[in-house]
């Protein structure tokens, strides 16, 4: 048997302590533990990174950018979510 | 949505130079373009280990060698980040690998030239890989969004790659005269071949100027061969080498260097498998790939058994 059936994982690195794991790319291995080894090699050779998370690709729920209306554009006209959307006199100063 | 709408809309998404990402709908031919490009950006990667591990068990010192070994270990992961792009568009790694391997797929020409001293390992460093980053810093703003965050980076990690290289050219041009010749050797034989590494002049190239359309590229083959002959000029002139051709001239009007033509007749035998390494190229990768068959399955049967204990 080949690795034909390796699946694919999604690798995500935590480059410091007080950051969030961010998506870096992708690799093939047999299995989780097999995919952190690589993960190491191929995407921290230059100390990228202090904690890393392996998720199987099939394992990802993505929006689809069909809907990207539906679901983006109401925020759009609320402006009033925004702090700059209210006057404060200057006499009160920075609030 | 119709086929036309969703064009239309990819178009616009092009012209606001925003980019392209896996979900999204695309032109088929868009896809294909992709595809081919990356997979054979690849198979550059992967095949170009091979002419620089040639020289790793004879590098003249230890900080030459813990150098070497760093590069070639980064081309590999540049392969995988590229293959990992190429697999988002919706193709298989195995089917990538077997195309290398069956001479179907094209990996950069250079690859196929062999390296026969150590001046060659500075020669590579300073023009194969001054060439490549001259094209990759380009495509950092590609419009296939996982092929521009691939390309961001292995620039990072590739400028290292290009300064190693000409510390050896340095080294051995302010050496002994036997050192200098050979770094004038290595330069002679690798001139030509890194001008060729940016394809076809424009009016012959066959995918560019859909590409360019697509911005999957964003300079020309001419534009960026003649960017790369610019910035190299002096380096070679301060290490007191002389590129081999003997019409380059500054021209003082267009502030760029005019150069002889390019034999590319050379270029064509060496793409179409007649160069002087192509057929060893492909049986090393080959032989790596059934070599390592016993890895793969020790690697499937410990998955399995680590998976087992979990049950138990």
């Amino acid at each position: 048997m080949s690795n034909q059936n390796w699946p694919l994982f999604e690798v995500f690195i935590r480059s410091k302590n007080g950051l969030s794991h961010k998506h870096v790319g992708s690799l093939h291995a047999a299995d989780a533990a097999m995919a952190i080894e690589n993960a190491r090699d191929v995407y921290c050779r230059r100390n990228e990174g202090v904690s890393i998370w392996v998720v199987p690709s099939t394992q990802i729920v993505a929006s689809d950018p069909e809907d990207a209306e539906a679901l983006y554009e109401p925020a759009k006209d609320k402006i009033y979510r925004h702090p700059t959307f209210y006057t404060v006199p200057d006499e009160v100063g920075h609030m | 949505m119709e086929t036309t709408a969703l064009e239309h809309r990819f178009n616009q998404k092009i012209e606001r130079e925003e980019k392209i990402e896996p979900k999204d709908w695309m032109p088929e031919d868009y896809r294909k373009n992709n595809i081919r490009q990356i997979s054979q950006h690849a198979h550059s990667e992967i095949v170009g280990m091979l002419p620089e591990a040639n020289w790793i068990t004879r590098a003249p010192s230890l900080r030459r060698k813990v150098a070497l070994l760093a590069k070639v270990q980064d081309e590999a992961g540049h392969g995988l980040y590229l293959y990992s792009a190429a697999e988002t568009l919706g193709t298989d790694r195995e089917e990538m690998i077997d195309d290398l391997h069956s001479g179907k797929a094209k990996y950069s020409s250079i690859f196929n030239y062999p390296t026969t001293t150590w001046a060659d390992i500075g020669a590579i460093g300073w023009l194969v890989d001054g060439a490549a980053i001259t094209n990759q810093v380009a495509l950092c703003r590609t419009s296939y969004g996982p092929y521009a965050r691939a390309m961001v980076k292995i620039c990072k990690e590739e400028s290292f790659h290009q300064r190693q290289g000409y510390e050896i050219m340095c080294a051995m041009a302010f050496g002994t005269p036997e050192q200098k010749a050979m770094a004038q050797d290595a330069l002679n034989r690798w001139w030509w071949p890194s001008l060729m590494m940016f394809g076809p002049t424009d009016g012959d190239s066959v995918h560019s100027q859909k590409s360019m359309d697509w911005k999957i590229k964003r300079y020309s083959n001419d534009e960026l061969r003649q960017e790369f002959v610019d910035k190299t000029v002096a380096q070679a002139e301060y290490l007191g080498l002389t590129i081999p051709d003997p019409d380059l001239t500054y021209n003082d009007e267009t502030g760029h260097y005019s150069f002889g033509e390019i034999d590319w007749k050379e270029f064509y035998q060496v793409i179409s498998g007649n160069g002087p390494c192509n057929k060893e190229r492909i049986e090393a990768r080959r032989k790596a790939h059934e070599d390592g068959a016993w890895v793969r399955e020790a690697a499937n049967a410990f998955a399995q058994k680590r998976a087992n204990q979990q049950v138990a």
